[in-house]
């Protein structure tokens, strides 16, 4: 058996093939969705990370030029993996799929000439979605030879305000097109995001709108029938010892051991955020008892005081792929 | 140090009090406090400032939103109760933007009840109205429009939709127009326009084979509902465009300022750039920057030095409480120093942009108290 074919140590706890993952804006969504390509394709395996709302994330991410419409090379992962990278464009998934399906040739280019896509996508949207999906959908099922091309597929998803219509391509495509080649795609991508090779991953911060965003998601997702994976706290900060408040007496006397000034605003100012610090961690604990209210796995990843660069991401990775 | 050409911090109680200001359009990336900042502007304007006031908010947290009486989507400015205006005189006005039903509203303001009724029927309609990447944007645009032709407010304080990209909100009436005026739905109209029964009578070669293909892959039905749909619009698309144009014109003009709102965060810092060279393209004008989120420790030791205390401390044992504070305000000041970084990126590619600093609440803000909170901290320059 091939090295890639072992069960890496990792798909016990990462069961699907595709990861689907969203999050409020502002969360690291994308941030966690590399993390996790990275992680998942560590120890010699293959995956394909892909986004889909033309923003280039993963390029910013990486620092590297915008990604065209091809899978790509894009990291060495720890112990020989490797990332690749894929950015959805509709226009080019569908004129790819007439191909497939009809080859096309001249014609597609006249679609193109026309502003036919242009158009078909923007009066109908969930047209789009069909399209995005399906290609992420044959990339999740590929084969070369007899293997699978990837072991895992990480979708860097359109944010949770628009997951669930995202994702439920048929509802959207069935009010628009009742026969044809297109209901019959939509329906294979329904099936494959119904199946349990899909897991739906929900990135939040300890805040209060990412986390209700987040409650209503997977409200939604359930809901819809898809399934719902972890729930992934990004930008933890270390806990802070529960211990009582200190005293502006008590830190006065540590401050003079430490041989730092004892002086009224120092003190005040010291006091002042220890309180405010307080406080955040009284909200934060709140909020995750609302999350672990969902009954759903659930992940914290550190705050990465350096910001997001390689280094942080494989630590992150390392921590997704470790998680219970 | 600020230089001296620097520019100098914002002042928004200027812009608030300022009879000539009747706009004022928070913009940004998502997750940045764009709603609460909308929210904390419209109610210092009515408190401190007199004036009359509304706010049109996108997509506020359930909380703030029922704070400020929002406690249902109805497209209609609500008046704020409750709040402390009883010396300036002002009054502060909330809504929701409901994006299908001010969708419902253009179209049936331009056109009869009959076609009306059919266009509401159209699946692409339907599609369209409730989807439509941009539908939110040029809808905001819209309302923004309606409220400002009412004449009714001296001051309309709008929130931007939380879009994939901040710019989607100006670009929203350009794409509109380019949709209208394509070659695509001209061709698909051509019959329609010319009394022909078949939309694809139409005999070019290429178009041709393009409705072959259309046929071929969404099938007959969908071409039907299709034609029916534009041609429904068609009566329409004047109305369209001159709204979308005229209210593009009332941001370029003196009465508007635009407010970036960023957190020091390079994504959020990186938009609020992009957005500010677009502003300028456009030569719409960009009054300054709020940074909201930003960490300030209050107290002035250095994050070395409290870091070195502290490991002094702890080292000797005893004091674990001080240990505590001081590694928790090193690593505060250790943020302020990063975020201080991530700021400048804007205030080096914009040093003429007049920026404030608004320090990161403890928890999060949804009462009329907290806005005011935020107001005055907005305001503190």
């Amino acid at each position: 058996m091939a090295a890639s074919e072992q069960p890496a140590e990792s798909a016990g706890r990462w069961p699907a093939r595709l990861h689907v993952v969203t999050g409020k804006g502002g969360t690291g969504k994308t941030s966690v969705a590399a993390a996790l390509a990275l992680g998942l394709a560590a120890g010699g395996r293959r995956t394909l990370l892909v986004e889909v709302e033309g923003r280039q994330g993963i390029a910013q991410l990486f620092g590297t030029d915008p990604l065209p419409y091809e899978e790509r090379h894009l990291a060495d992962a720890p112990g020989g993996g490797e990332v690749r990278a894929l950015a959805v464009d509709a226009e080019a998934a569908l004129l790819e799929y007439l191909d497939m399906f009809y080859k096309l040739g001249a014609a597609g280019r006249a679609l193109r000439k026309f502003g036919a896509i242009d158009f078909a996508t923007t009066i109908a949207p969930g047209l789009r979605d069909v399209l995005l999906t399906g290609k992420v959908k044959e990339a999740t099922t590929r084969t070369s030879g007899s293997r699978r091309t990837y072991d895992a597929v990480v979708l860097d998803a359109p944010p949770t305000g628009r997951i669930g219509r995202f994702l439920n391509v048929t509802a959207e495509t069935a009010r628009l097109a009742k026969v044809g080649p297109i209901k019959t795609q939509s329906e294979g991508v329904s099936a494959l995001l119904r199946s349990p090779m899909t897991a739906v991953h929900v990135v939040t911060l300890l805040e209060e709108m990412p986390v209700q965003e987040t409650l209503d998601a997977v409200a939604e997702l359930t809901q819809l029938g898809f399934p719902v994976g972890r729930v992934i706290v990004n930008g933890v900060r270390p806990p802070v010892p529960a211990g009582r408040a200190v005293t502006a007496a008590e830190l006065e006397r540590g401050l003079a051991a430490a041989g730092l000034p004892t002086d009224g605003p120092t003190v005040a100012g010291l006091v002042e955020e220890a309180h405010d610090q307080q406080v955040r961690r009284e909200l934060e604990d709140s909020l995750r008892g609302d999350l672990v209210e969902l009954g759903l796995p659930m992940i914290e990843l550190p705050l990465l005081p350096g910001g997001v660069d390689r280094a942080g991401l494989e630590a992150l990775a390392e921590t997704l792929v470790r998680a219970d | 140090m600020p230089s001296e050409d620097a520019a100098p911090p914002l002042d928004v109680d200027q812009i608030l009090a300022d009879d000539g200001v009747r706009i004022v359009v928070c913009c940004g990336a998502g997750g940045v406090g764009k709603t609460t900042t909308a929210a904390a502007l419209a109610l210092r304007a009515a408190e401190r400032h007199g004036r009359r006031t509304v706010v049109l908010t996108i997509d506020p947290a359930r909380r703030l939103a029922q704070s400020l009486g929002l406690t249902e989507l109805d497209n209609t400015p609500r008046q704020v109760k409750g709040i402390d205006v009883e010396a300036s005189g002002g009054e502060l006005h909330a809504m929701m933007l409901d994006m299908k039903r001010t969708f419902d509203d253009v179209v049936l303001q331009h056109t009869d009840p009959a076609k009306a009724a059919e266009i509401f029927a159209n699946p692409f309609y339907q599609a369209m109205s409730s989807t439509f990447a941009g539908t939110q944007e040029y809808m905001a645009m819209e309302k923004l429009g309606q409220l400002h032709a009412r004449g009714e407010w001296d001051l309309i304080v709008v929130d931007t939709p939380p879009s994939r990209s901040a710019l989607d909100f100006l670009d929203a009436p350009a794409r509109l127009s380019r949709f209208l005026d394509g070659r695509m739905l001209r061709l698909l109209l051509a019959p329609a326009r010319t009394g022909g029964r078949s939309m694809f009578n139409l005999v070019t070669a290429s178009f041709g084979m393009f409705s072959k293909v259309v046929q071929k892959v969404l099938g007959a039905q969908l071409l039907t509902d299709l034609s029916g749909f534009v041609a429904a619009l068609d009566s329409m698309f004047g109305g369209f465009r001159q709204r979308a144009e005229q209210t593009y014109r009332i941001l370029q003009a003196r009465e508007t300022a635009f407010l970036l709102v960023a957190a020091p965060e390079p994504d959020a810092v990186r938009e609020a750039a992009y957005f500010a060279g677009r502003l300028r393209e456009e030569q719409m004008p960009l009054a300054g920057l709020v940074l909201n989120r930003v960490h300030r420790p209050a107290a002035a030791l250095s994050a070395a030095e409290s870091l070195a205390a502290a490991e002094r401390l702890a080292a000797a044992g005893g004091h674990e409480g001080t240990v505590e504070v001081l590694r928790a305000h090193a690593a505060l000041a250790q943020q302020a120093v990063r975020e201080e970084q991530v700021a400048a990126r804007f205030t080096e590619a914009f040093p003429a942009v007049p920026a404030v600093s608004v320090a990161a609440q403890p928890a999060d803000v949804h009462d009329v108290d907290g806005l005011r909170t935020i107001g005055e901290a907005i305001s503190r320059s």
